[in-house]
């Protein structure tokens, strides 16, 4: 098969521009830097056409090693549409910081890395992806170096996930030693007629260990509190949503499309993992006081939400974990825009601080609420469609995690709704209105209008994300 | 005595393997952990070049995975010492156990 590099074009595009901008930054003089992040979302939207008209395009380049189809395709336009809402809701917050350059050249590597993660078909392409990813999220971590909690978020960050990397690539290693081959859709044939060696089971819970940091499943979320809390919030809010979901869109490719056979025999494990994902996130997440603290545990039990979408490895399941990440992407922008925007006003991320936000500016505190009632799955916003999705491809076999899931939304209702008693009940201490820029209270509107429209009108956005998972089986 | 075969390798990088891990788990200097890691990525090339040499001695595949975990842990070990220098500038510390700003 020859090699057609017309199927990469997103990629060198998207590597482009953050070379692009990080010579820019060299050249351009410090007063006038500005621009930049103007250009950087220009070229990620400009990109994001660019892969919504090659819609449809389904390849197999080199032997299987890099697929490109209508489920990497969701996801690539997925994440350069996060990757622009971050920066445009994060262009004053970065003025603050200084370095424009480096932190919006870092923040498009890693939605560079997020797309060969989603079209991975081999563990190199996917190892390159993920670590392209993971290096440049460890820089934009500690990326306001002169703050101690910072650095110490980025120290952290590189120390676990070094580790996690390590596990996940031991067991790929021992797959490829079972199977002698790294290609996904070999192994695949390879383990069907294979027997369940001890070898096969180690390398599966190695690659599970190894994921499930990534996606910062309980019991492997340690590091998620402490590296959301010191991060920018920009960068927290990017992490947050992109990173999990190109973990998600690597673990369905690896154990759908590389292990289907054994898979069957992990449901229940995932099923565990998920149940307590939820159970332990949205209970630790009730006594937070810092706002960022909060979102970061409500962000790892919807870790264990979506992972119920891998149980069944069905056709609906793929779409439910699709669904529910595209959405929580728009949710995700909202709260953290709002968190870092007030940071950069008062210099506060803790709860008590919001009090009164809604007189001060209505815009913020509404945004806020309509983000938290999505994520607690509040029917008339998009997080009901979403749950609703990924609970009905379970509700025959494992009610039992349905009904958990049902019990901890309601749990989490609890203390979202504790955010919002504060910015609308609570007297400000300080009632100076907020002002926001115009390109902060764009992403605000975007996010809120797209999660009370999805959720009133899912219809459209369900077909595409139907026809995305239909296109994973055809390989 | 017998000739070096692949449960050798295994064995070794198994080894290797979990000495790292547990290093990781129980050094208290950030500079060890790192180093801890690296034992880890090592196990994992000993692995890669012994499998592709005993089971698919045809195609390079296992050495070629090699050199890119070879070539992004030097990247990664990169940040992870930037890092270090940074921290160590803020707090004149490398010591784990003094990062504890952040905890629930």
């Amino acid at each position: 098969m020859p090699f057609d590099p017309s199927a990469l074009t997103l990629e060198m595009l998207v590597a482009a521009l953050g070379l692009g901008i990080l010579v820019l930054g060299l050249i351009v003089p410090k007063g006038s830097r500005h621009g930049l992040g103007w250009l950087t979302l220009f070229g990620l939207l400009g990109i994001l056409g660019v892969a919504v008209s090659m819609w449809g395009d389904s390849r197999e380049l080199i032997g299987g090693m890099y697929l490109v189809d209508n489920y990497a395709l969701f996801w690539k336009i997925t994440f350069l549409l996060a990757a622009a809402l971050v920066v445009l809701g994060s262009m004053r917050y970065v003025d603050d910081m200084g370095s424009q350059a480096e932190y919006y050249s870092m923040t498009v590597f890693a939605a560079l890395g997020m797309m060969v993660m989603a079209s991975a078909g081999d563990f190199i392409t996917l190892y390159l992806g993920l670590e392209l990813m993971t290096i440049a999220f460890i820089i934009l971590v500690c990326f306001r170096k002169t703050d101690a909690k910072s650095v110490e978020a980025g120290m952290k960050y590189v120390l676990l996930a070094g580790m996690s990397s390590a596990v996940l690539l031991y067991g790929m290693s021992l797959l490829y030693g079972l199977t002698g081959s790294v290609i996904m859709l070999n192994v695949s044939q390879v383990i069907a007629v294979q027997p369940l060696t001890p070898a096969l089971i180690l390398a599966v819970v190695l690659l599970i260990a190894g994921l499930g940091f990534k996606i910062s499943a309980v019991p492997f979320h340690m590091w998620s509190p402490d590296v959301y809390e010191g991060a920018p919030t920009p960068v927290t809010s990017f992490l947050a949503m992109g990173s999990k979901a190109a973990s998600f869109a690597v673990l369905l490719r690896l154990f759908v499309t590389g292990l289907p056979g054994i898979w069957a025999n992990w449901t229940m494990v995932v099923a565990i993992l998920a149940a307590v994902t939820m159970i332990v996130g949205n209970l630790v997440a009730i006594p937070q006081t810092n706002v960022k603290r909060l979102l970061a545990y409500s962000s790892i039990a919807q870790a264990g939400y979506i992972m119920v979408g891998l149980i069944t490895a069905s056709e609906a399941g793929i779409k439910g974990v699709m669904f529910y990440a595209f959405l929580y992407v728009f949710a995700t922008v909202g709260a953290f825009t709002v968190a870092g925007y007030f940071y950069s006003v008062t210099g506060s991320d803790e709860l008590k601080d919001y009090a009164g936000l809604s007189q001060r500016s209505p815009l913020m505190a509404a945004v806020m609420l309509v983000a938290l009632l999505s994520m607690a799955g509040i029917p008339p916003l998009a997080g009901f469609v979403g749950k609703f999705y990924l609970f009905k491809t379970i509700v025959d076999g494992y009610l039992w995690l349905a009904f958990i899931g049902l019990i901890m939304s309601m749990v989490s209702v609890y203390y979202y709704l504790r955010v919002a008693l504060v910015m609308y009940r609570d007297e400000p201490l300080d009632p100076t209105p907020i002002k926001l820029p115009s390109p902060v209270a764009v992403t605000l509107i975007l996010a809120m209008v797209v999660t009370m429209v999805v959720g009133i009108y899912p219809g459209p956005l369900s077909e595409v994300v139907n026809s995305a998972a239909h296109s994973f089986f055809l390989h | 005595m017998p000739a070096i075969s692949l449960t050798h390798y295994v064995v070794l990088s198994a080894l290797l393997f979990s000495i790292g891990l547990f290093g990781v788990l129980t050094k208290r200097n950030a500079v060890a952990v790192l180093i801890c890691i690296e034992l880890m990525l090592n196990a994992v090339n000993i692995n890669l070049v012994a499998f592709s040499k005993y089971i698919t001695p045809a195609d390079f595949v296992g050495q070629i995975f090699s050199i890119f975990v070879i070539t992004v842990a030097a990247a990664e070990v990169g940040v992870g010492l930037a890092i270090i220098i940074a921290i160590y500038r803020n707090r004149l510390s490398v010591n784990l156990d003094d990062f504890d700003w952040l905890k629930w």
